[in-house]
């Protein structure tokens, strides 16, 4: 609240309602701090998780409501332009809203099976989901900055918060070192860009290069490399990508799905708005780089995927491919391109958070190896099948959404006359798809039949499966009203 | 733009839709029956195959005859925003090869047990055909793409649950290769799609896009190519063939049926509608090639074959041989090659099929596949080596046998134009009967060692199941008249269509050879 008070005295006018999904989320986070500080017995889970998702109900029905305003009224924004409301905010809000309300789920089971402490989890989930939802309707780069750290502090800390685990305190030393490391970059990016443009506002910044011919643009250049190279720590894109692998390894399953999905879509939110919607006018310059970037990350994460044996591991440099994919679509620099990067991060989200779903479910203190998944098959089929369809929803497999999301990437880079991009994408694609594809014949087939012990499993967990497995399926068969929803999603620049 | 939808027959039932629906349905119906009842399964999916292949007949029965267009059209709507639709549709080239996708599945549900979970391997095996219907029928390149790359899944599922010990690399295998194979189609479907758009609607209906032509010579080639290559692995055409043993050899006896019959004509299919169709001026440039490789395909499958120890790698690699045979009469363009490998598509299907089905039987008498283990079964199982040398012959081409037929069409057809090539492919019908009859041989002649003597006969039941192989194979052998008569107008048309964007004429060669004729018993000697 003290941040809004500062800027309600500065003076510029405020819309209250666009803000509106982000006050419901800190005040839920105030709420559940407050209750388990006078509380006299020890906070119970389920009152912090039914506080979470009616937070995130509440809130996207608000986040709804502006959708429609921004549809009929257009879009516009607030507190002096800082703070852009457009279908794009509106887009990333409701994905965020989603990825909360999954996480809190998935949290549930988790945090009673490790005995963490319930209230100081959600609490830091709500404000890293505020963050989030700051940093993809940040119209300012300060702002964005803010909504970064907000996300970025939150995730460190629940990392951390196993504290019998020396791997999960290891990963958040690691994230937290890497993370502040990032932040740097970004912020001699963001000061880069002052000098060069002399605002930090993406209108000014956007109006600034359109009117303006740089004699050199060193300076400019500089600022985006460097917050390029910022926002491609946070997205895990390579080769800004070595500390994923250990991170996600380490967190806890419902952090690693927190991160590998809200995290990477905040950040490419933030390098959309930054790139596509206020440096549109230099796209000759920075697309090449953000092309060099994709193939990189694509044949990155696709090679080391199937070099490894920790399930954890392996996803997280499917994720890092995934990244790659969503950095084609950005190369192509153009509102397919952009729209495309939206589908994919809101399929890529919902199959991810199922994907950690199971494989929280399945963890216990020795780390995931491959070997815990044999014969899943055969003791749980339910959960087996709808584990492979979010793996092939992955490799990208016909009439699941993960197809969808990648053909439009495809098309996009196409349409750009960038084949080679789009080559390489498919061809990584095929060497992806042999690690999910080892995953899935441990899963059915076993030489032996080995007694095992049967995944501890919380329906919370299933609501999570079932939802993320149906989506998927949804999506890849009739995908025409997500794709409308990305399309009117593209950012758009509103001062005023 | 959807003014396609005029386009739609005005057949009310959309009986091709209701190909596609009806196995899925089969498998979810399959799904929900409650586990404790296993012996349900198969029967309940063979219902629903059935009446798929009953669908089947029905189109061909309907099927007008001098028509060369795409017939029972149906065009839905999709995803507008991406200029998709569902449009599927029937030509003299599909139509045999969806009765045949129709026929296979019921009888291989009902011909082979799966030995465990019988519920998954129904729901896979239902779900195999529908979307081998899809990939026949669609005439869409995105539902295409789709139709043919989800085949992948259930046949992976069958071949890594209930194959061999090896199953788990064949299967990933399998996969990858495939997936490889079409990761640069997709780029090309997108490519042709978008370049071919011009200042239209974006469209990926092949029946458009073959009539656009929109593209320049190197960007088609391009394009071409990428197509080419998806479909050759398919085929398969060596050098990319060595997916095909390890599945067949370790794939159950369902899975290879299908394999063999159905999905591998996927690739000389996709050759025919969109290699030829949508490139015709890269087809003819590429002709030489891929029908050299064809021809390589025919002598080298056929000399592996012959030192195959294991009885299902040597089917494997004779349908190496026999696949390449169809290359070549597809890319020889003449009426009578291209006749001649449509037909041999489904000869293949059914005597492969047919082999892979009594391998199977033979292996679950004896344990063991390999061929020095076996010796002397036709005196313990005469019924069982009768129907085995009908079916081998049928393979090999001898003439009053649908083998025969086709290829001799395809030679006949392709000597015209690719001379040399056939002289080298006729190599190919020597050497199969060696491999063969080779094979036969040391299997079936000789001594019956004690264990070979109590190989039980073929059972009423397995004879049923092999009955309308038996009756394919030798009707086609007698009396093609019916299936040539509606391939040749669809070939006569798309050939006309390669004469129109090409530069290539076809050679005259009087009127159409074969289709009058019966030459069952006069070439024989």
């Amino acid at each position: 609240m003290g941040a809004l008070q500062i800027l309600g005295f500065v003076g510029p006018s405020v819309n209250w309602w666009a803000l509106l999904p982000q006050i419901i989320l800190l005040g839920a986070a105030l709420l559940i701090l407050l209750a388990s500080a006078l509380a006299p017995q020890r906070t119970s889970t389920a009152f912090t998780t039914i506080t979470t998702l009616c937070s995130a109900i509440t809130s996207s029905i608000v986040a709804i409501g502006l959708w429609n305003d921004v549809k009929t009224g257009g879009p516009s924004s607030s507190i002096a332009s800082a703070f852009g409301i457009d279908g794009f905010s509106i887009f990333f809000t409701l994905l965020i809203l989603i990825g909360l309300a999954a996480t809190a789920l998935l949290s549930h089971g988790y945090l009673d099976r490790e005995g963490i402490d319930p209230p100081e989890f959600h609490a830091l989930l709500l404000c890293s989901a505020a963050g989030a939802i700051v940093m993809a309707s940040a119209n300012d780069l300060i702002v964005m900055f803010l909504g970064l750290e907000a996300l970025s502090i939150g995730i460190y800390v629940m990392i951390a918060m196993h504290h019998r685990r020396s791997e999960a305190r290891e990963s958040a030393i690691k994230y937290f070192v890497l993370g502040a490391f990032s932040s740097a970059f970004l912020l001699y990016g963001i000061a880069l860009t002052y000098g060069a443009t002399g605002s930090t506002n993406l209108v000014h910044i956007r109006n600034y290069l359109d009117a303006v011919v740089f004699r050199d643009q060193h300076l400019l250049m500089a600022a985006m490399a460097l917050l390029l190279v910022g926002l491609s720590f946070k997205v895990a894109a390579a080769p800004f990508h070595f500390w994923a692998p250990d991170v996600y390894q380490g967190a806890p399953s419902p952090v690693t799905g927190w991160m590998a999905s809200i995290a990477k879509a905040a950040g490419f939110a933030a390098l959309l708005r930054i790139f596509f919607a206020a440096f549109a006018s230099h796209d000759v310059d920075w697309a090449p780089i953000v092309g060099v970037l994709a193939l990189i990350t694509l044949v990155v994460g696709a090679v080391m995927a199937i070099l490894q044996t920790d399930v954890k591991r392996m996803l997280a440099f499917s994720s890092v491919s995934h990244a790659g994919y969503v950095l084609v679509a950005v190369h192509a620099a153009s509102a397919e391109g952009t729209s495309a990067a939206l589908f994919y991060l809101f399929t890529y989200t919902l199959m991810v958070l199922g994907t950690f779903a199971v494989v929280g479910a399945m963890g216990t203190d020795d780390g995931h190896p491959l070997s815990r998944y044999a014969g899943l098959g055969h003791s749980r089929p339910i959960l087996a099948i709808g584990f492979t369809v979010l793996l092939l929803a992955q490799a990208g497999i016909p009439t699941t959404s993960g197809f969808i999301a990648k053909f439009q990437v495809i098309a996009a880079a196409v349409n750009n006359e960038s084949y080679f991009v789009a080559g390489v994408a498919m061809v990584t694609a095929v060497i992806g798809a042999f690690m999910y594809l080892r995953i899935v014949m441990a899963m059915y087939v076993t030489d032996e039949e080995k007694e095992r012990t049967s995944p501890t499993w919380h329906w919370t967990t299933s609501v999570v499966v079932i939802a993320a497995v149906s989506f998927t399926i949804l999506i890849g068969v009739v995908p025409q009203l997500l794709i409308e929803f990305a399309e009117d999603a593209v950012p758009i620049l509103i001062r005023g | 733009m959807i003014q396609l939808v005029a386009a739609q027959t005005a057949s009310s039932f959309p009986v091709l839709n209701a190909l596609i629906i009806v196995p899925i349905a089969g498998a979810l119906v399959v799904v929900l029956l409650p586990n404790s009842r296993p012996e349900l399964m198969r029967p309940v999916g063979a219902i629903f195959a059935s009446i798929a292949a009953a669908l089947s007949l029905y189109v061909m029965a309907q099927f007008s005859i001098h028509e060369a267009g795409f017939q029972f059209q149906s065009i839905q709507s999709w995803i507008p925003s991406l200029g998709i639709n569902w449009h599927v549709g029937v030509d003299g080239i599909s139509l045999w090869l969806v009765v045949l996708t129709g026929l296979i599945t019921p009888i291989v549900l009902i011909a082979v047990d799966p030995h465990h979970d019988p519920k998954p391997y129904t729901a896979w095996l239902l779900l195999l055909q529908a979307g081998s219907f899809g990939a026949f029928l669609a005439l869409d390149l995105f539902l295409f793409f789709v139709m043919f790359e989800i085949v992948l899944v259930p046949m992976y599922m069958l071949i890594g649950g209930w194959g061999y010990d090896d199953r788990r690399y064949a299967a990933t295998k399998f996969f990858l290769y495939t997936m490889a194979g079409s990761a640069l189609m997709l780029v090309a479907i997108v490519s042709v799609a978008t370049l071919s758009a011009g200042n239209q609607d974006i469209t990926f209906n092949v029946v458009e896009l073959a009539q656009r032509q929109a593209l320049s010579t190197n960007t088609a080639r391009l394009c071409f190519l990428a197509f080419a290559l998806a479909f050759v692995i398919k085929v398969p055409i060596v050098p990319v063939h060595t997916w095909l043993p390890d599945a067949h050899t370790q794939a159950p006896t369902a899975g290879s049926v299908v394999l063999a019959a159905v999905m591998l004509k996927l690739g000389t299919y996709g050759l025919l509608r969109f290699g030829l169709y949508l490139f015709p001026e890269a087809s003819v440039w590429a002709a030489p090639t891929l029908a050299t490789l064809g021809v390589i395909g025919v002598v080298y499958g056929a000399i592996v074959a012959t030192m195959q120890k294991d009885l299902k790698r040597l089917v494997a690699y004779s349908s190496v041989a026999h696949m390449g045979f169809i290359v070549l009469g597809i890319f020889a363009f003449t009426t009578q090659s291209l006749e001649g490998g449509v037909l041999q598509m489904i000869n293949h299907g059914l005597s492969t099929g047919a082999l892979f089905l009594m391998v199977g039987m033979l292996y679950e008498r004896r344990k063991t596949r390999a061929i020095e283990e076996l010796s002397g079964i036709q005196s313990a199982a005469p019924v069982f080596a009768g129907f085995f040398t009908v079916v081998m012959l049928s393979s090999i081409g001898v003439p009053g046998l649908n083998g025969f037929v086709g290829e001799f069409l395809v030679l006949i057809g392709s000597y015209e134009t690719r001379r040399w090539w056939t002289v080298i492919a006729a190599t190919g019908v020597i050497l199969a009967a060696l491999y063969l009859l080779w094979a036969y041989q040391r299997v079936f002649h000789g001594e019956p060692t004690p264990d070979d003597e109590q190989t039980p006969d073929l059972t009423l039941k397995e004879g049923l199941v092999l009955a309308p192989f038996i009756a394919g194979i030798v009707f086609l052998g007698l009396y093609p008249k019916p299936l040539l008569e509606r391939i040749e107008p669809a070939v006569d048309d798309l050939i006309s269509h390669l004469e129109q964007h090409s530069d290539y004429v076809q050679p005259d060669l009087g009127a159409p050879v074969v289709v009058d004729e019966n030459h069952g018993s006069e070439d024989d000697h």
